[in-house]
């Protein structure tokens, strides 16, 4: 299942559309980190509103993906993390600790728009 | 009721089958949203360290209960090399992988009854239940 990224202006919007496996997240991290470089991005949001959860491997790839777009002088923001997962998440002690979250993807567009001060 | 299910774990794969089976049966005896997705959590952490250390083996699903109520009743079976310290295992940031090592503290949070055998070059039978609230 492959993950579509769409590109706005200097953010790069990637939409999870159902549950991954864990081949998928690892194709997920390579892609936004070459992403990222070839668009010159500023922010990347990652739309998880579409996944069923959020275990130790997925939680721990999401991270790298975001101190990998972090050491390229961007941001990442996860989006959308249901109640229910996130609920399931903290009782396993994952915590996502050091990556920026917004409710849904106009909260995370918003952040990263006035983080970098732009009106894409 | 005790219908069970069966699902061979041999891919990154077969780790959503099991979970996403485990949540549809939770869903189906009434548990909540947020049950099952507990459910499905910790099935998928089993069955990941089926496939991270063992390569592979099987998960079973069913329906369980008593006069209190429905269960779920999770039986994650594999093969593999078995692991020689539980209690080690079952402290939180242990790992022999180099991954998180959550994975059986985090399961044993996430349910209501917790009992793990593990036999060095036998394998290891780990065993969930999750009462319906």
């Amino acid at each position: 299942m492959e993950v579509p990224v769409l590109k706005q202006g200097p953010f790069l919007i990637a939409t999870v559309q159902a549950a991954l496996t864990d081949e998928d997240l690892v194709h997920l991290r390579r892609a936004m980190v070459e992403r990222v470089v070839i668009a010159r991005s500023l922010g990347v949001i990652i739309d998880v509103t579409a996944m069923d959860i959020m275990d130790s491997f997925a939680s721990r790839t999401l991270r790298e993906v975001a101190q990998m777009i972090r050491l390229r002088g961007a941001e990442t923001v996860i989006v959308g993390i249901q109640p229910e997962v996130a609920f399931a998440m903290v009782q396993l002690g994952i915590t996502l600790e050091g990556v920026v979250t917004a409710l849904d993807l106009e909260e995370g567009l918003n952040y990263l728009k006035q983080k970098f001060n732009s009106s894409a | 009721m005790n219908h069970t299910i069966r699902v061979p774990i041999n891919t990154d794969k077969d780790i959503v089958a099991a979970r996403q089976k485990g949540r549809a049966l939770a869903l189906s005896l009434g548990f909540s949203e947020i049950d099952s997705t507990l459910v499905a959590t910790a099935i998928s952490e089993l069955a990941r360290n089926i496939v991270t250390y063992a390569k592979r083996g099987e998960i079973r699903i069913q329906a369980d209960g008593n006069s209190k109520g429905p269960c779920i009743l999770v039986i994650a079976k594999d093969k593999g090399a078995g692991i020689s310290n539980i209690k080690l295992a079952l402290q939180d940031g242990f790992s022999t992988s180099g991954s998180l090592g959550l994975g059986l503290p985090g399961v044993k949070r996430l349910v209501d009854e917790f009992e793990i055998v593990s036999h060095i070059g036998k394998g290891t039978v780990v065993k969930f239940k999750k009462w319906k609230t």
